[in-house]
């Protein structure tokens, strides 16, 4: 794969810009709050808008996948750690496949 | 010096879930590695340039469809966009001392559960401390890739299937306990996920490129919970 060289390098340098270069720049303090309620919430925002419905997806079956952010919604709920959250998903996930197995 | 010390261990502390998570997750990404077709190092390659999740999936998709740099570099912006979001607002939470090529270069590992921990933090994030908190995820996404290139022919694929729900497993867990606290995030989050959803279904909007309607949601949503539920004021001195 001979391109797979620039591929990689078109991806890292975005990748890498898009990170550096605002973190870099921005130094004064945003005192406008809307701004600073804006930035705030991006996170979440991005976050679930990349889980929602992509998650549902992920499996082989929309019932699976269900059941594996079920739990792990319930984890989060409760503040469980990352690794507890997402092995959860996993073994919520497994239980149903395994449940649907045994039902034909 | 033992400051240094102290704030480089605390951040490798703090980091060590977030390299538990990522191992795991990155593992499933070199499963998708593989199963296009890229040898193990490409596929490790990409997780030590990148250290992304989202970003990384949509890159190997568009390469191994033999998509162009264009189509490549603009997917990548799109979807890495919010980093760009994050490290402004990670900037207003910094200590003096991290400024300049310190930026320049840490900045490179501003990932969403790095960003999370370190925002989060109640005193301003020293560049040690950032340092430290990147050290070990950086090698648990990278190895886990590793991993996953050279193992994970081996699992089953409907083991694999599931795997993958790790990684949406890994934004719950740090939206999800925000949301229980704060209506704001809550309305947010809530929204964002909707948005997504309908943009998903509905014919003429589900052609917009996933990285696109993300953006889209995601700007969406956060106007409407600065405008509805602003944050406080910093110190109260009335600066709008």
């Amino acid at each position: 794969m001979p391109r797979f060289f620039a591929y990689a390098a078109v991806m890292m340098a975005v990748t890498y810009l898009v990170r550096a270069v605002p973190f870099t720049a921005f130094r004064r303090k945003v005192k406008n709050r809307f701004v600073r309620s804006f930035l705030y919430y991006i996170p979440y925002a991005v976050l679930m808008a990349m889980t929602f419905p992509a998650a549902l997806f992920a499996t082989s079956s929309l019932i699976v996948s269900s059941c594996g952010l079920v739990v792990a919604a319930v984890l989060a709920f409760r503040g469980r750690g990352l690794v507890t959250v997402s092995l959860g998903a996993c073994a919520g996930a497994f239980a149903a496949m395994f449940v649907m197995w045994l039902i034909p | 010096m033992s400051d240094r010390r102290s704030e480089w261990l605390d951040g490798v502390k703090q980091g060590i879930p977030i390299a538990c998570g990522y191992f795991f997750v990155s593992f499933t990404f070199g499963i998708l590695g593989a199963s296009l077709g890229f040898r193990w190092w490409e596929t490790v390659l990409i997780s030590m340039t990148n250290l992304t999740s989202a970003g990384q999936v949509a890159g190997v998709w568009t390469i191994a469809a033999g998509g162009s740099a264009v189509e490549l570099a603009l997917s990548q912006l799109l979807i890495n966009l919010r980093y760009s979001l994050m490290g402004i607002s990670l900037s207003q939470n910094t200590d003096d001392d991290f400024t300049g090529v310190k930026r320049a270069t840490l900045g490179f590992g501003i990932t969403d559960e790095i960003y999370a921990v370190a925002v989060n933090r109640p005193k301003p994030v020293s560049s040690w401390f950032f340092f430290g908190l990147i050290f070990l995820p950086y090698f648990g996404w990278s190895l886990g890739t590793l991993a996953g290139a050279l193992f994970g022919g081996v699992i089953p694929e409907s083991v694999t299937n599931v795997m993958t729900l790790a990684i949406y497993g890994m934004f719950i867990a740090i939206v999800f306990p925000h949301m229980r606290k704060e209506r704001g995030v809550l309305v947010v989050a809530l929204l964002a996920a909707a948005v997504s959803c309908v943009m998903y279904v509905v014919p003429l909007l589900s052609r917009i490129p996933v990285g696109f309607r993300i953006i889209v949601c995601a700007v969406l949503a956060a106007v409407a919970g600065a405008i509805l539920f602003p944050i406080p004021e910093i110190g109260g001195d009335g600066d709008a």
